[in-house]
């Protein structure tokens, strides 16, 4: 049972005690993501995250380290297209502590300038990591095409002029704008109670004002009306093959039926950014696997579709194996895909993918961690309350569901198709 | 024999007549069971002349038995829920799963058909084969793994721990099918398996469960294998691979340390901890992260095993920051060897690697990973009950002791991406 509770200053903390192990696990979620940036400062939220680990008014820098350490806890954060979050797992003895550092965080971080200019050759080092991945630069490039004018369009990281030119005022002003209560979720799970706690969490918060703030319009992103291409052509050892279809969001009648779609496709993962990626699927009977993996054109096929606020992709991402054409791949891949999208799904694939997101919700609700994460993601996106019944909105598909879903979102103007293209390297020759 | 231990996890241990060892705890917070089975089949034991076998053993492990299809397997497991991982280390190929608790005897009895009874069908190798080129391309392509594999090829050159765990595009080119059975036969036998299962099912059913699954496995034990011995480099080695496409190098630095079973192994783990884990990467995330903004990532990983294991520390940095890191690298290591750690730094990292077992052993995938360690090391039963003893005994001087074993004039250096030493 969750208890849901927001504060005079408009924090929404929700509590779940689960008495399982001798642990707490506290997140706390703000409603500021990669979505909230304009031009000039993409990036600011994720350099904002990582500022809010370098000291607060009453954790100096030097007692950072070690602060969550000593109660063998570990801490974490991060930050996507419509949300930042912090976390904290410890014994439960550190609740105390855990609700101290979020408060802290919450209304008191310091950027000094010295620590900004350091933290700005540090994210260049992790978005220069991530571009070693041809992957992962492929990723990059085929968002930025799919969207033209939603804000998820230019990646969570930034782009390296605009990290390369952010101030302190940015980085501090952007902090002191989004980090108010009344744009803020707590969630606590584990072996606490929940009245106690809620009392220990109104010390702790209640005396952080609101700031009423506007929050940054964006255009909702036109239909796309005809296919988009991007292709990379660099250095490499392997090609990639990438489909980005506009998807729809959490809230969206549509998103549970693409989300079986994806299973029938590609194996179920289940919804849990924070941990369903780690294992892979069971994807060795499902439609592209057989199509393309044991086929041997390709060696890995990936399908990804997330709750999000706004309509964002659906992105089936192949490895092609060596020797094999990009051109054969995409051939192949499309030709699957158009199978789905005209002749639908069989009643047996929706029964064994309604029965793989039965299991992968029970596999990824398996600590106190997990489930925390789960509440403040979804109150995040839309509201809590949706994950409790996310196994009866599954149950609920239905084929002729997913068949129209695969229809509308299939389709060729509704893609974006991205290839890596090694060519050699003759900086080497 | 059947074992139970009082208090702690109190895992329910039985070893079968023809050798096999079968762990059961239970655990029910998730309607849940993790399945971990390995076997001692990992690449120290790949054929001279085909390196790569052994993983493409676990590529290949699960597409197809005496009874069942590749397909057949797919569909079983893709029905239930279920993905069943095959992955290979340097010393076991383990088959792990998570699976509901109503498909727990199912899914054992499929896991058991897979290792005992693999048949490596030659149209799935085919394909196998050119999945795992592609991966070795891959590898190829990523600086940070360029950078480990020249690592450990000069801290362990003529031993398997320096061998390319993937082998290379040739030598997998070339393995035959009967190479594959051959490993197979030989490393797959109830005396190389230790089986954990945790989760929520009763521990006596889940041995009994197992005992049906592998207790009438007849195969042969494997013949002892000797590695050839380790020798610790005795001077510096630094190797440079050029990958000039690439937006980041990676720096693989370490040294060749001390067996799993060494009296000081504690003292060591206490001594990696402070180096480079604690927080946000210890001593070496401090320098190369915090103060100097050189890294998104540095940290130190010690894998003392049955073989003398490696200190390995990685960094990836700009090309303008890779001596710059390598120095600091060094300072640090010079540092530790010097003056050994503070008093505050052994009590913290002892505070965290004790206080931290509860969030360790939370999961049942934890749990199975923790019992799976202990029995590879014959660590106990109770190890959970006495590793935090066994922290609490290390003192400074025997952290010191340890770090006085790094000599940054004999580390091995390996740098992948786009640097280029003759430019600086």
């Amino acid at each position: 049972m969750v208890h849901e509770q927001v504060l005079d200053n408009g924090l929404k903390v929700l509590i779940q005690e689960v008495h399982t192990a001798p642990l707490a696990s506290v997140w706390c979620w703000y409603k500021v993501g990669s979505k909230d940036e304009g031009p000039g400062i993409t990036g600011v939220s994720h350099w904002v995250e990582h500022m809010n680990f370098k000291g607060t008014a009453n954790i100096p820098r030097d007692q950072v380290k070690g602060i969550i350490e000593q109660f063998g806890g570990s801490w974490n954060g991060y930050t996507w297209i419509d949300q930042t979050t912090y976390l904290e797992t410890a014994t439960k003895d550190a609740l105390e502590r855990m609700l101290f550092i979020e408060s802290e965080r919450m209304a008191s971080c310091l950027y000094h300038p010295d620590d900004c200019e350091s933290e700005r050759t540090v994210i260049i080092s992790e978005l220069q990591g991530g571009e070693n991945d041809p992957d992962q630069l492929l990723d990059q490039e085929l968002t930025a095409t799919a969207f033209k004018a939603h804000p998820y369009r230019h990646p969570t990281i930034g782009w390296l002029g605009d990290l390369q030119t952010m101030t302190r005022e940015d980085l501090f002003g952007y902090y002191r704008k989004y980090y108010v209560p009344n744009n803020a979720t707590l969630v606590i799970v584990g072996d606490v109670d929940a009245p106690a706690t809620l009392k220990r969490v109104d010390h702790h918060f209640g005396t952080i004002e609101a700031r009423p703030f506007t929050r940054r319009p964006h255009m909702p992103e036109p239909e796309q009306l005809g296919e988009r291409r991007v292709t990379i052509a660099r250095p490499g050892t392997t090609a990639y093959l990438k489909l980005g279809y506009h998807a729809p969001g959490i809230e969206d009648p549509d998103f549970f039926p693409v989300l079986v779609l994806d299973a029938v496709l590609t194996g179920a993962k289940g919804m849990n950014l924070w941990s369903s990626f780690r294992t892979p699927p069971p994807q060795r009977s499902a439609r592209l696997y057989r199509a393309l993996v044991d086929t041997g054109l390709a060696s890995s096929v990936v399908g990804a579709v997330l709750p999000t606020e706004d309509p964002f992709l659906y992105t089936i991402s192949l490895t092609a194996t060596e020797g094999t054409a990009l051109a054969a791949l995409e051939e192949a891949t499309l030709e699957e895909l158009e199978r789905a999208r005209t002749g639908g799904i069989t009643p047996q694939e929706l029964a064994k993918a309604a029965n793989q997101l039965r299991a992968r919700l029970v596999f990824e609700n398996d600590s106190v961690t997990n489930i925390a994460h789960q509440l403040g993601y979804f109150e995040t996106v839309a509201s809590w309350t949706i994950y409790p019944t996310l196994l009866a909105r599954i149950q609920g598909v239905t084929v002729e569901q997913v068949n129209a879903a695969a229809g509308r979102y299939l389709k060729a103007a509704n893609r974006t198709v991205g290839w890596f293209d090694p060519v050699p390297d003759l900086s080497e020759a | 024999m059947t074992t139970t231990v009082g208090r702690g996890l109190t895992p329910v241990r039985e070893q079968l007549p023809n050798g096999a060892v079968l762990i059961a705890k239970e655990s029910r917070t998730t309607p849940a069971v993790t399945i971990h089975a390995a076997f001692e089949a990992g690449i120290v034991f790949d054929p001279p002349a085909h390196g790569g076998v052994a993983h493409l053993v676990s590529r290949m492990l699960d597409r197809g038995t005496d009874t069942r299809s590749a397909a057949q397997i797919a569909d079983d497991l893709d029905s239930r829920g279920v993905s069943l991982s095959v992955s290979v280390n340097r010393h076991v190929i383990s088959l792990v799963c998570n699976c509901l608790a109503e498909d727990f005897d199912a899914i054992l009895a499929l896991v058991a058909d897979v290792a005992r009874n693999a048949t490596f069908p030659e149209q799935e190798l085919a394909t196998r084969r050119a999945e795992v080129i592609t991966m070795i391309r891959q590898d190829e392509d990523n600086p940070a793994n360029m950078a480990m594999e020249g690592l450990l090829r000069q801290l362990y050159p003529d031993h398997p721990y320096g061998t390319r765990p993937r082998g290379s595009v040739e030598s997998v080119e070339r393995i035959p099918r009967a190479a594959l059975q051959a490993f197979h036969r030989e490393r797959f036998a109830p005396s190389t398996l230790s089986l954990v299962m945790v989760g929520d099912v009763e521990p006596g059913r889940a041995i009994a469960s197992a005992a049906g699954a592998f207790g009438d496995w007849t195969a042969p034990a494997p013949a002892p294998t000797a590695l050839p011995p380790v020798t610790r480099p005795l001077r510096r080695q630094r190797l440079v691979l050029p990958m000039m496409n690439k937006a980041q190098a990676d720096v693989a630095y370490g040294f060749v340390t001390i067996l799993r079973s060494d009296p000081t192994y504690y003292a060591c783990n206490l001594m990696n901890n402070i180096l480079g884990q604690y927080s946000l990467g210890g001593r070496l995330g401090d320098s190369i992260r915090e103060r100097q903004g050189m890294a998104y990532y540095c940290f130190s990983a010690l894998d003392a095993n049955i073989v003398p294991g490696p200190l390995t520390i990685r960094a990836g940095v700009n090309p303008a920051n890779v001596d710059r890191a390598v120095s600091s690298i060094d300072a640090e290591i010079d540092r530790m060897a010097a003056e050994g750690p503070t008093d505050k730094e052994l009590t913290e990292s002892r505070q965290y690697l004790i206080g931290s077992m509860p969030r360790t052993l939370e999961t049942n995938a934890g749990i199975a990973n923790f019992l799976q360690t202990a029995e590879f090391f014959d660590l106990g039963l109770d190890y959970d009950l006495r590793l935090p003893g066994y922290l609490q005994a290390v003192t400074r001087n025997a952290v010191h002791d340890t770090a006085r074993q790094l000599d940054s004039s004999k580390a091995a250096v390996a740098i992948a991406g786009p640097y280029d030493p003759a430019a600086r």
